[in-house]
């Protein structure tokens, strides 16, 4: 079984939903991040989607996009991401690490290169947003390889016809992105989010989780309900944005994901 | 259609050799899926042509002159140069074409907004233009930084009732432009049609520019048919994204005798860090949509482009480019920010036309290669666009108040 398989088995069982927690990595310096990704855990996040920067993050709103460039700015490389998640397994080997970015730099690298290398340093799962299942041929074959996760987004606008496609060749869980619009900005109506996601659940049992703007506590609840999980990560980043005025420390950041957990467990 | 044609691009999936595609957001998918759906309806749909060739002749000017640049050629002492003068189009530059043709399509699909991106600006004042002409609201992302170089061209888009927003985020320029338009778009997928402003993005953006750019090069051949009697032997145009090129080119890929080749803007140079030459200079990658050269660093962040022209200063190039490069059908060759002010300069002296900097690239580089060849070569430069809206940036480098 998969370390994101036995999440949410574990999590079924209890009768509890899981809480996705997304920061950048490298933001806002490698050490830093490296100390935050594994506070996270240890403060009650069931998986970590961990960003890879880019320089045109295209599918996210402002605060993650300041993020990338925090994090460029600081040296962030895709080697120093596989490095923060090489160090996280050393002190966590069960808590599941999604890696979430865009393909150009991964291509770059070398895609089996990459995931390969992805694997071996601890990784479960990749998000890569601008690679829909009609382009995905390259990744596909060496991620089902190394056993990797390609976790597929669903939006507002995937018709039925297309969520066959993607389904085809999704694999960990699904993330059902809540509104049509970018990370962080607007937030869905938790009817309408539960109506869709009945629909999805007639044509899988993967898990699905629904993110983008899930910022406090309250959304977080309000969403957990229509969902098996919720991911909250424009919030968090917002958070780490304040380290460096000293305004907020690791500490509010271990406090926010405690609250959220708290409030999705209840 | 032979097997052997360079025209078939691209297959079904968009798809020019490796390059090209469909990479954005699942969001986005369903959404580029419609645009292509009524592309291929309108392909053939006489009323739509009709409507584009209606207004292509009575409210763009076409076609455009192709006049022989006389004192060029005695100046050049070689070939036998023609002027494409695209630069003669109503908004001054060859954009309008397929502004048309898409805003024509956005009306179709029954899209009631219009959104686009814009670098020097010449793309925004086209699509301005053409929202203007249909009364739909028009919004246009810019770089912040090109906002404040391009001052005019913001006035202009007012103007014309368009609304300018300034794009400040990551380097403030045209990619990050085109990044927050497409951002803009997945928050309003059902009213809003993109206008892209190159043959690039995700499919059908590259085949539909390239389409409704093709106009050119199929005036070019009833032209010289006309004047000479045969195809030219050579055809230059200048590329950043590359749309006038491939409307100038695509009609002749097949046409073996006539070579092709495309001018990328090399900046201080492509060994430097300062230049706009995503082939010579860059390597392939994943943006905007789609499969191309890019330029990047090591670690595949995309790096900043340069320019002396803001129309050529994109860090990426039409993927059917990037095919037509693999395949040896066009040169892909540079010219330098120093070379293209000279050119400038010197076309403006010698014909009385004031280019743009962007084909500019192009005469700096018939200013290499005339001179090689013999009387009989019949040489086409596509003069893309009109020179008006880079004096201040031509006196600024020759250290000129006006």
């Amino acid at each position: 079984m998969s370390r994101i398989e036995k999440v949410f088995s574990d999590l079924k069982e209890q009768n509890k939903k899981a809480l996705v927690t997304f920061v950048t990595a490298g933001d806002p310096d490698h050490q830093t991040s490296d100390d935050i990704v594994k506070q996270l855990s240890k403060s009650g996040a069931d998986i970590i989607e961990l960003g890879m920067p880019f320089s045109d993050p295209m599918a996210d709103g402002p605060s993650i996009q300041r993020a990338n460039i925090r994090a460029l700015n600081a040296g962030a490389t895709l080697i120093k991401t596989l490095q923060i998640v090489k160090s996280f397994r050393v002190i966590d080997a069960s808590t599941p690490i999604v890696l979430m970015g865009y393909f150009n730099p991964i291509h770059h690298y070398g895609t089996e290169r990459f995931v390969l290398e992805a694997k071996e340093s601890g990784v479960d799962g990749l998000i890569i947003v601008d690679v829909p299942p009609e382009e995905d041929s390259e990744l596909n074959e060496p991620m089902r390889k190394s056993g990797l996760d390609l976790i597929r987004l669903v939006t507002p606008t995937t018709d039925p016809a297309r969520l066959d496609l993607i389904l085809n060749s999704a694999s960990g869980f699904l993330y059902y992105v809540s509104i049509a619009g970018v990370t962080g900005t607007k937030s869905a109506d938790v009817q309408t989010v539960g109506s869709h996601i009945t629909q999805i659940r007639q044509k899988t049992d993967m898990p699905i989780v629904v993110g983008f703007g899930i910022k406090t506590p309250d959304d977080a609840k309000t969403m957990s309900e229509v969902a098996d999980g919720i991911v909250v990560g424009s919030a968090l980043v917002d958070t780490i944005e304040k380290f460096e005025s000293a305004e907020k420390s690791i500490t509010d950041l271990s406090e926010q994901v405690n609250a959220l957990a708290g409030a999705i467990q209840a | 259609m032979t097997q052997n044609s360079f025209k078939h691009g691209p297959d079904e999936n968009g798809h020019f050799g490796i390059y090209g595609g469909r990479y954005v957001a699942e969001t986005l998918m369903p959404l580029i899926l419609s645009v292509e759906k009524a592309y291929n309806e309108i392909k053939t749909d006489q009323t739509f042509w009709d409507q584009f060739n209606y207004l292509s002749k009575d409210y763009v000017g076409r076609p455009s002159p192709l006049y022989y640049a006389e004192a060029t050629t005695k100046h050049l002492g070689g070939a036998k140069i023609y002027f494409k003068r695209d630069e003669l189009n109503h908004t001054g530059a060859h954009k309008i074409n397929h502004c048309l043709g898409q805003v024509l399509l956005a009306k179709k699909m029954g899209k009631t907004r219009i959104i686009a991106e814009t670098g020097a600006g010449q793309h925004g004042v086209a699509t301005a233009t053409v929202c203007a002409l249909f009364d739909l609201p028009c919004t246009v992302f810019m770089g912040a930084e090109d906002v404040e170089r391009q001052k005019p061209n913001v006035f202009r888009m007012k103007l014309l009732g368009a609304e300018v927003v300034p794009v400040t985020s990551g380097s403030a320029t045209l990619k990050d432009a085109m990044n927050e338009a497409l951002r803009h778009w997945v928050s309003h997928v059902d009213d809003t049609f993109y206008i892209i402003g190159t043959v690039a993005g995700p499919h059908p953006y590259p085949e539909m520019v390239r389409d409704f750019q093709s106009v050119i090069g199929k005036e070019v051949k009833e032209q010289i048919m006309e004047r000479e009697g045969r195809m030219p032997d050579s055809l230059v145009a200048c590329i950043g994204g590359g749309s006038n090129a491939m409307g100038l080119f695509y009609p002749f890929l097949d046409d073996k005798d006539t070579r092709l080749v495309g001018v990328e803007a090399g900046g201080h140079g492509v060994n430097t860090d300062q230049h706009a030459a995503s082939i010579t200079g860059g390597s392939a990658g994943i943006l905007h949509g789609m499969r191309s050269y890019f330029l990047q660093d090591d670690d595949g962040q995309i790096t900043e482009a340069h320019s002396i022209s803001a129309g050529l200063d994109y860090p990426g190039i039409g993927p059917e480019h990037a095919g037509l490069h693999d395949q040896k059908r066009v040169e892909y060759v540079s010219v330098t920010d120093d070379e293209a002010l000279e050119a400038f300069q010197l076309c403006s002296k010698l014909e009385g036309i004031i280019p743009a900097l962007e084909p500019s690239h192009a005469f700096a580089h018939v200013i290499k290669m005339a001179p090689k060849l013999p009387a009989d070569h019949i040489l086409v430069m596509n003069l893309c666009g009109r020179g008006d809206k880079d004096i201040f940036t031509v006196a600024d480098k020759l250290g000129v108040t006006i």
